[in-house]
């Protein structure tokens, strides 16, 4: 028997996007492999959040292909999760919400509570796991979320602005659990407008604009010299 | 009177409460996957539908009674079932009356909650039949108002329940037909009896609909 084959790299060739007669996403092609923080960068409007959905698959390009490394991206399904902006919580405990996950992953239902308090416990929320998901404070909604795409195990985890709605406290709780995930073999793509959160996270950075990739490259040397103008411009905070 | 356990008193109520709670659990079971349906499912003409469905909401009691009737007499396409003028005629009558409220209350509860999870039920893998599991459940509390809210509106209504019931005494007097005839054979003392449990059940219904609500808010959010 052969050992199962990864997921990535994964693929984006000519990728468009239109809806409402808008083009959202104008022809991205891109390759994202194994290893480090990638994070897509770019002012509001940018189509950021669409690409990292067209990448997952809940959104299907209108013209190109995004293909994953396996020969049937179904087969994949639960080998990749996502974090959103704002986190969505069933109306049931945090540990359930977590095991939830689980469940539609078809592990069973023992294994799935130790999973799950691991996974809470990992995020450091096991003490939380009992209350009812949706009294918890936005940052602690948002680590139940991280549990729960954690204890999938996935080799891929997208996050489209998770501390967005957060204050500085809950972000920096938020961003150390990504980077455990990420430390733990989970390849980390992660979508964000935030110039810091990138600098804090970013093993790489993929920039967009306008629906295109305008630059692409180690998150140091995209900080410290952009080719881009307009990278360049975004990153000395001007809008763009 | 009621503190006595009257037995013609008690007959009635047990009757009433027997027939609305058959309806609304017949309309439940009709009512609430078509509305879970409507909510999730995406087909031509599913707006015209909703409209329909909210439309039937202010469906008239006499209006269902008389077609119930038309349906069940000696002559109507279910004539032969012979359940006219008793219990059953009585149940399918209020089933039909109630399950467009609770079809369309479910409607709106399962959407708002659809709008909300859809991406990451998705994102899980969750086929339809899981999600829309997942929804009713976790609309759990605003569906069992919704429930209430129809068990309200069968065991408070006249008008199909005289049509097809027939207000036999005995047989298919529930409290709301008896009000209206003892009132206007004027034995005010059997209808002030009735009209007082009815109007506490509604009163407790509410009530009831009300905490479930608050305490759905307080700890589950």
């Amino acid at each position: 028997m052969r050992a199962p084959t990864s997921l990535l790299p994964l693929r984006l060739e000519n990728v468009r996007f239109e809806a409402g007669g808008r083009r959202i996403i104008d022809g991205i092609s891109l390759e994202i492999g194994h290893g480090g923080r990638t994070v897509i960068l770019g002012p509001n409007g940018a189509g950021k959040s669409v690409l990292l959905r067209l990448c997952h698959g809940l959104l299907a390009p209108s013209a190109g292909r995004v293909t994953w490394n396996l020969q049937q991206p179904s087969n994949g399904r639960h080998r990749q999760a996502m974090v959103f902006q704002r986190p969505v919580m069933l109306r049931r405990s945090a540990l359930a919400n977590v095991a939830y996950g689980l469940k539609l992953a078809g592990i069973g239902a023992r294994e799935d509570h130790a999973r799950a308090s691991k996974a809470l416990a990992a995020v450091g929320l096991e003490h939380l796991a009992g209350r009812s998901a949706r009294v918890l404070s936005g940052g602690e909604q948002q680590r139940v979320a991280l549990a729960r795409a954690w204890a999938l195990e996935p080799e891929v985890l997208f996050l489209d602005e998770p501390t967005a709605n957060l204050d500085p406290a809950a972000t920096r709780e938020v961003e150390a659990a990504i980077a455990a995930i990420g430390d733990a073999g989970t390849k980390i793509i992660m979508v964000t407008h935030d110039l810091g959160e990138a600098k804090r996270l970013a093993d790489e950075i993929i920039f967009i604009h306008e629906g295109r990739v305008l630059e692409r490259a180690g998150a140091e040397r995209f900080f410290s010299a952009p080719t881009s103008r307009e990278a360049a411009v975004f990153i000395n905070g001007e809008l763009l | 009177m009621i503190a006595g356990l009257d037995p013609q008193l008690v007959r009635i109520v047990a009757l009433s409460l027997g027939v609305s709670l058959s309806a609304v659990l017949i309309a439940t079971l009709v009512g609430m996957p078509i509305g879970a349906s409507i909510a999730v499912a995406r087909f031509p003409g599913r707006q015209a539908t909703i409209v329909l469905l909210n439309a039937l909401l202010g469906l008239p009691a006499v209006g269902v009674g008389l077609l119930v009737y038309l349906l069940l007499s000696r002559a109507g396409p279910l004539g032969e079932f012979g359940i006219l003028f008793t219990p059953a005629a009585m149940v399918v009558a209020q089933a039909i009356l109630v399950a467009p409220i609770i079809a369309a209350f479910s409607r709106q509860a399962v959407e708002d909650a659809w709008r909300e999870y859809r991406e990451q039920l998705d994102s899980l893998g969750a086929g339809p039949f899981q999600a829309a599991l997942t929804l009713l459940w976790d609309c759990r509390f605003s569906l069992l108002t919704t429930v209430l809210a129809g068990f309200g509106r069968a065991v408070a209504e006249v008008g199909t329940v005289m049509i097809v019931g027939g207000n036999i005494d005995g047989v298919t007097r529930v409290m709301t037909t008896a009000i209206a005839l003892e009132t206007s054979k004027g034995d005010l003392p059997l209808a002030l009896g009735l009209g007082i449990i009815l109007m506490g059940l509604v009163l407790a219904l509410n009530a009831t609909a009300h905490a479930v609500t608050e305490f759905a808010k307080r700890h589950y959010g």
